[in-house]
């Protein structure tokens, strides 16, 4: 084969592996919409909160520790050394669930029926209240996430590769992160189970039966209430895992909350009622992106195309599919 | 009693379509336009005038803009802070380029420069809706903040990246620049917003307006009815983005004097806060566009006064509790009134007529 060839599939494979991390995110953003209609911009801080409570609870931070040594002028900081990763991330996962709990009671409940921009809105303010929470309870300094993934480039694969090209030529294998290899094994997992969740178990169904539609689902007698508290906690585990990999890969610090604003493309992109949608629109922009960096990214000397290339791409495809490559169609009646 | 309007008879067409058809609100209008023109130029003081009053006369503009778009026309839109980033841009490239030309006509050709890159953005607008064309939106946003940042031409090659303004003058008194005295910039941001402003309130009594609201309400019904959805949709991206130029440039200006542009024209310092202003003063309301500023530009002083200069929190602490708070106050006010604070004037005017006598 040769070296360029090599290259080009270093690099879709590079873009596959960066999608699935857009995917996750966006993953997320489908379930909540489809069960509740609520377009929810704070999926990003979401994220970001679960990293830090991980973090938080891994050290042994004491919660709200610069507030109350402000206030008081006493020195609190760690209640222990550390925390086996396994309890670290149960907790978390309970901390999740105890959040969309009070989600639902404090806010959503109040807004039953109003306008989605609305509903928009009001997300885009917990966004804000949620990130000003994570900071005064976890401290705003970048962190360090270590749930004993692995990363660094995969050495197999690049002595693996390195065979592949012409005798003689210039080639060293193909680089590809080994984190980005076990967020795939995690995503495809995720998803499976959640698939075979909606498909087989009763919970599973009234949550499908929801998102088809909330009127029909209420009269059978499914609690609309008790859904959305479920929805919103399995996108806040599906937070949790986004958060654990962006975490992992660059530190948990504030910009981890605007990859939602990277997921936007992919849920236009797939539809915002299709989870397949997600998965492929993730994959899509993640190739695209990459692509557009090494092939089209050299004709600009400027660079830095990822900032809004994902976003051109899906409007194109938009022009021509107005609601997504998967999202349900759309038929107005007057 | 105080708000009544009993005995006030209309005998021509003329009087029935006058933009404050009540006599106590002509009263209250001209009062509010003497106190503005009149009393606050002669005790201004930089503080005032740079933290309050200047960016609230600024972003009323930036918010009349976005709700001609939202609020009138029903297109939800996320790129305000690119479109005030191309009003920026422009006055400083025209500045460049024209050192004599007067800076009021240089910020309105930025206007009509915003306008032409809104009509463009705008075009998606046709094909896709609701949140979809939010999220398109975004694409403006990004896109235009990236060009700026990162095509040197715009920002004349400068090692920073930054683009500061010079001095210019209206009537011998420099408006722009950091000799500028406040009065002065007040006054220039003021004659602009009471003139568009105007002029907004009367284009949406017209037949444009109209055609606008009838695009909003229901699109599909409008078309039948023989409104254009092409012409009407780009004319009021057109019209919001020359007002959101307009905004932009002054912000750039007058306002601030040197920017960096992924800092200035955030998302999240200019897009999301002006959206919030206007669902606060409420959608499709001259006067909740106003309401919904100074709500937006007062608040954090607030918070910040009651929070560093009373409890005695540090800094970086008040910050937070500042971005926490300003997500709760979001969070209910939509609660307890989603029609904004312009529903609140209505429903206290409403109450006035009646009192002190309630039945």
């Amino acid at each position: 084969m040769s070296v360029e060839l090599l290259n080009f599939i270093e690099t879709v494979l590079n873009g596959l592996m960066s999608g699935v991390m857009y995917s996750l995110v966006a993953l997320g953003f489908v379930l909540i919409f489809k069960a509740s209609g609520v377009f929810n911009f704070a999926q990003g801080v979401f994220a970001l909160f679960a990293a830090l409570t991980l973090v938080g609870y891994q050290t042994g931070q004491v919660p709200f520790a610069h507030l109350i040594n402000e206030l008081f002028g006493t020195n609190y900081h760690n209640w222990y050394a550390s925390m086996p990763n396994f309890f670290a991330i149960l907790l978390t996962m309970i901390t999740m669930i105890a959040l969309a709990w009070i989600i639902e009671r404090l806010v959503l409940k109040h807004l039953v029926n109003q306008d989605p921009i609305i509903l928009f809105m009001a997300t885009i303010g917990l966004a804000f209240a949620l990130e000003g929470v994570g900071d005064l309870m976890w401290g705003s300094d970048v962190k360090v996430l270590d749930v004993g993934i692995p990363s660094g480039g995969s050495i197999w694969l690049e002595e693996a590769t390195i065979g592949l090209a012409a005798e003689g030529s210039d080639y060293y294998g193909m680089y590809v992160d080994v984190l980005n290899i076990w967020a795939t094994v995690i995503a495809v997992i995720l998803v499976v189970s959640l698939a075979l969740f909606s498909q087989y178990t009763k919970t599973g169904r009234a949550l499908r039966a929801v998102a088809d539609d909330h009127q029909a689902a209420l009269s059978v007698g499914i609690s609309l209430r008790s859904i959305w508290i479920l929805v919103w906690a399995i996108s806040g585990f599906i937070a949790m895992v986004a958060g654990i990999m962006w975490g992992t890969e660059s530190g948990v610090q504030f910009s981890l909350s605007l990859i939602a604003l990277k997921a936007l493309p992919v849920l236009i992109l797939g539809g915002f009622t299709s989870i397949p949608g997600a998965i492929i629109g993730g994959l899509l922009i993640g190739v695209g992106e990459k692509l557009a960096e090494i092939y089209i990214g050299g004709y600009f000397e400027t660079g830095a195309l990822e900032n809004w290339f994902a976003y051109v791409m899906a409007l194109v495809f938009l022009l021509f599919r107005p609601q997504g490559l998967f999202g349900d169609k759309i038929i107005e009646r007057v | 009693m105080i708000y009544k309007e009993t005995g006030q008879y209309k005998s021509s067409y003329k009087s029935d379509h006058a933009i404050f058809p009540l006599l106590q609100d002509k009263i209250a209008f001209s009062t509010l336009m003497f106190v503005a023109f009149l009393i606050i130029p002669l005790i201004i003081n930089s503080y005032w005038e740079k933290a309050i009053l200047v960016p609230f006369l600024i972003f009323s503009l930036a918010a009349i803009g976005l709700n001609i778009l939202t609020g009138y026309c029903g297109q939800v839109s996320l790129g305000t802070g690119g479109f005030m980033a191309v009003g920026a841009f422009s006055t400083y490239k025209i500045m460049t380029y024209f050192p004599d030309m007067n800076i009021m006509i240089i910020i309105l050709i930025s206007g009509l420069i915003t306008a032409a890159v809104g009509i463009i953005f705008g075009l998606p607008s046709l094909r896709i809706k609701g949140f979809y064309l939010a999220v398109a939106t975004l694409a403006s946003q990004f896109f235009l903040v990236w060009l700026f940042n990162k095509v040197p031409w715009f920002y004349n090659y400068s090692d920073t990246g930054q683009i500061t303004v010079s001095e210019r003058t209206m009537f011998g008194v420099p408006v722009t620049g950091a000799e500028a005295p406040s009065y002065a910039t007040y006054l220039f941001c003021l004659v602009l917003v009471v003139v568009l402003s105007f002029a907004a309130k009367n284009l949406i009594r017209s037949k444009m307006g109209r055609s606008w609201m009838a695009i909003r309400d229901m699109d599909i019904a409008a078309e039948i009815i023989g409104v254009p959805p092409l012409k009407t949709k780009l004319s009021a991206f057109a019209i919001s983005s020359f007002y959101i130029g307009v905004a932009g440039a002054l912000y750039f200006a007058v306002f601030l004097g040197a920017i960096e542009v992924t800092e200035s024209f955030d998302i999240m310092t200019i897009s999301f806060p002006v959206l919030f202003m206007i669902i606060i003063g409420g959608l499709g309301s001259m006067l909740g566009s106003f309401l919904g500023a100074a709500f937006v530009v007062t608040l954090p002083i607030g918070l910040k006064f009651l929070m560093v200069d009373m409890v005695g929190l540090s800094a970086v602490t008040a910050k937070h509790f500042e971005i926490t708070i300003w997500g709760l106050l979001m969070i209910v006010f939509l609660i307890v009134e989603p029609h904004g604070l312009a529903r609140l004037w209505s429903i206290a005017k409403e109450k006035l007529r009646r009192w002190p006598f309630p039945y």
